[in-house]
């Protein structure tokens, strides 16, 4: 494998990083309003996820800043085509990220709702706008011969890109409400439970639809390969799995189909890395945005260093934080 | 306005409000660490009260540094494409290892800070509040890097016509960026200083009922202040004459000196001025102050705007090489008056600090240390204006100018709605943030929690902040 190849791999590692650990507290700030019955309820579902979703989400900023970094060239022309969508998911982004710590900073219900109201439409924003981005990606944009995007924002919002961002939303739901059941005890457990029984089957339909379509666009028949059947099955052996009250391992099971979704994405781009619906000799590929050998290895050494620290100090948390949020613990918590 | 007005408007605009909260975290996350470290170590109550109050303040200024950071990172490839394009095998590189090394660090720390209260055992809980300093100290190492790289680049090699890294470590060790981090440190931890002894000041003047325990915060903050302003001074003024030495510009504009002087003497004001008035009235004029502020000499030459001018028009092909001077000369003035009340006022408190009681009876002190809350932020604003603004026309010194960095695919439409759409966004969060500033440090401090009044080494159990 070349330094290029190990730089696409990486990146593709981050992205799927991104949404498998942040993909389940964007589920649950998507359902804390319809999980939670009441503000304990809320309360305790939005703490599930307390510590842990602002580490969760430096996992985009290091994507991000990786492209940055190693493909120059992608980042320059995706991030500036995807101009006002970027905009879009930053303030979705800002209204999530501040509504966890200024929610419970005025006990008044109004101050709550709005603040519960950001948390969700956020949540719900920031998986769909990636994932139609991701879709574009692969569905294939204007784009000229000097690397420029050419199109507006409407050409972003194309049948196959939003498709991908509902597949993407619904994988998060799933996933969501499977970690709520897992982190949770009492009514709130239950309720994520059985949103995840239920959320889970629809969830794999919608991604064999979209494994379908991805193939189709791509010419190669509509027979999925071993990964995405892998993916698909996952999601319905989830919603057996949490049936049975195996919390854990439907976790394990809707983690399995959150990842492998989000490698096949870019597995199907390699070795591009944005597709020119203008002409195929101005696709974007791994070889003509990447920087030059030396900061690749500056970058891989620093990488070999400090990702495995990450991933230590990152475990030890969700060790430290594995005990279950209880609505009684916030009650007492809060002296109610 | 056109696009390049618009995306640079933009991007000065949100970078100016990133830099409102930074400087915050960095300085109240050590300043906590260390009120911790005191509270472990001595195990009184009081200190803790003091953690907890203080880490709430840190914590809502966390959730705005973090989301107006995210902005920070996209927009370079959003508005400034060209830029991204051209210098992304360099500039990247540190923005990667921050989010890497530093922003993991931080944020996965704070969490277990803000949460793992009566989950970790002490002495791992406070090195998780260290941890959060580390990571926001990092994290400031690498992006200064990075700037440093557009104000001096170093460690590249040009080929066909693009800059490409040839040697990291010397982009590690850029002289502008080893005395700019170190200034940005000094000033964070004096703007935590500040913030920290403003809102004591005002429980202590407002006789609030744990008076007697934020005259250790005032007397902390106080303490810090003083040395590390001091400091800060001294490496700010180093720093501008390295600036000197490769943006002469730079200088030469925060001087507004259009010829060339030798010995040069420095203006306290100017009536007039910018860059169609070459000849303002200066009033109070210091002999040999800019020589040595500029060189660190006596009698050291300041070339002026007008002969840098010709040589680089000679350089680098015709056009204007002169950035703002009406911005330079007054940025630089604001942010030195400013920092030298500041250290006025951290005198006259380490002054009463000596006398013993008057501290928390001076009302006139704990007056102005409340409403010098604002100092900092017009410092670090000012010192930010000094800096980027004295790099222009250019985006990175001597390779590309600003003009040609911005994204050819983006449109003025797009620009407008950006602007408008972050403007009303960085509004209300500012606002926002202010306000539960003002509200939660206006407080009365909490009561401890029973089980933290146990003697020091005896395992405690605070209960953990929820949300």
């Amino acid at each position: 494998m070349t330094l290029v190849q190990f730089w696409f791999l990486l990146i593709a590692v981050v992205w799927t990083g991104f949404f498998v650990l942040e993909g389940f507290d964007l589920g649950v700030g998507m359902l804390h309003g319809v999980l939670g019955q009441d503000d304990a309820g809320r309360r305790a579902a939005i703490n599930t996820i307390g510590p842990l979703w602002d580490g969760n989400e430096v996992w985009l900023i290091v994507a991000a800043a990786a492209m940055f970094a190693a493909f120059p060239g992608w980042y320059a022309t995706m991030f500036s085509g995807f101009y006002l969508a970027l905009v879009l998911l930053l303030a979705a982004l800002i209204a999530r990220g501040i509504s966890f710590e200024y929610r419970g900073k005025r006990d008044t219900a109004s101050w709550r709702r709005t603040f519960d109201g950001l948390l969700t439409g956020g949540s719900v924003l920031v998986p769909l706008l990636i994932g139609v981005a991701l879709g574009d990606l692969l569905h294939g944009l204007p784009i000229n011969a000097s690397q420029e995007y050419t199109g507006s924002f409407w050409n972003l919002l194309q049948p196959y890109g939003l498709y991908t961002g509902i597949t993407l939303v619904a994988i998060c739901v799933v996933h969501g409400a499977t970690f709520i059941a897992l982190k949770s005890v009492g009514d709130l457990s239950v309720r994520g439970a059985n949103l995840a029984t239920r959320g889970a089957p629809v969830a794999g339909i919608v991604l064999l639809g979209w494994v379908i379509w991805t193939h189709a666009i791509a010419g190669k028949g509509v027979l999925p390969n071993p990964v995405e059947v892998i993916a698909v099955l996952a999601l319905f052996a989830g919603a057996w799995l949490i049936h049975d009250g195996r919390q854990g391992w439907a976790f394990a099971a809707t983690t399995v189909a959150m990842a492998l979704t989000v490698l096949s994405i870019f597995s199907e781009l390699y070795p591009r890395v944005m597709i020119s619906s203008t002409s195929s000799a101005y696709n974007l590929t791994i070889h003509n945005t990447a920087s030059p050998g030396y900061t690749l290895k500056v970058m891989t050494v620093i990488v070999a260093i400090f990702l495995p620290v990450v991933l230590a100090y990152t475990a030890w948390t969700y060790y430290v934080f594995r005990r279950r949020i209880s609505v009684t613990d916030i009650r007492a918590h809060s002296g109610e | 306005m056109d696009k390049l007005d618009l995306a640079r408007w933009q991007f000065a605009a949100t970078s100016i409000n990133h830099f409102f909260f930074v400087p915050v975290t960095i300085g109240l996350a050590f300043l906590t660490a260390l009120l911790q470290t005191a509270w472990y170590r001595n195990g009184k109550p009081e200190y803790l009260r003091l953690v907890r109050f203080f880490g709430v303040l840190l914590v809502i200024n966390i959730a705005v540094g973090v989301v107006t950071g995210l902005v920070q990172e996209f927009q370079f490839g959003m508005s400034w494409s060209a830029y991204s394009r051209l210098v992304g095998n360099i500039f990247g590189a540190p923005l990667a290892m921050e989010g890497l090394v530093a922003f993991f660090l931080e944020s996965t720390f704070l969490g277990l800070w803000i949460f793992g209260w009566d989950k970790l055992p002490r002495g791992l809980h406070l090195a998780t509040i260290w941890l959060v300093s580390a990571g926001s100290l990092l994290s400031a190492l690498f992006i200064l890097a990075a700037n440093s790289w557009m104000q001096h680049p170093v460690g590249y090699k040009m080929v066909h016509g693009k800059p490409q890294l040839n040697d990291i470590w010397a982009v590690m060790t850029n002289p502008v960026f080893l005395w700019g981090y170190t200034h940005v440190v000094l000033d964070s931890i004096v703007t935590g200083c500040v913030v920290m002894l403003a809102v004591s000041a005002w429980q202590l003047r407002k006789g609030s009922a744990s008076k007697e325990i934020f005259r250790h915060s005032a007397r902390l903050s106080i303490g810090l202040l003083v040395p590390v302003l001091a400091v800060d001074m001294l490496v700010g003024s180093e720093l501008g004459v390295i600036e000197g030495r490769y943006q002469p510009m730079k200088i030469a504009a925060a001087e507004a000196q259009w010829q060339t002087c030798q010995p040069c003497s420095f203006s306290m004001f100017q009536i007039g001025g910018g860059n169609n008035d070459h000849t303002p009235t200066q009033i109070i004029e210091i002999p040999h102050l800019l020589s040595l502020l500029a060189t660190n000499s006596w009698n050291g030459k300041v070339v002026g705007l007008t002969p840098l001018q010709n040589q680089y028009s000679a350089k680098y092909g015709p056009g204007n090489y002169v950035p703002n001077v009406f911005v330079q000369y007054w940025a630089m003035r604001v942010m030195a008056y400013t920092a030298s009340l500041v250290f006025l006022l951290g005198l006259w408190g380490l002054w009463l600090m000596w006398r013993r009681k008057s501290l928390a009876n001076s009302r006139w002190f704990l007056f102005l240390a409340t409403w010098f809350v604002i100092a900092p932020f017009l410092i670090n604003t000012a010192g930010w204006l000094l800096t980027e603004s004295g790099r222009q026309p250019w985006v990175v010194q001597g390779i590309m100018l600003t003009k040609n960095g911005v994204s050819p695919s983006v449109t003025t439409t797009d620009l407008w709605i950006s602007v408008v759409g972050f403007g009303l966004i960085y509004t209300a969060i500012a606002l926002l943030d202010a306000v539960l500033m003002v509200r939660y440090g206006r407080r009365e401090l909490a009561p401890a929690p029973s089980e933290g009044t146990a003697e020091a080494g005896q395992q405690v159990r605070v209960p953990s902040v929820l949300y």
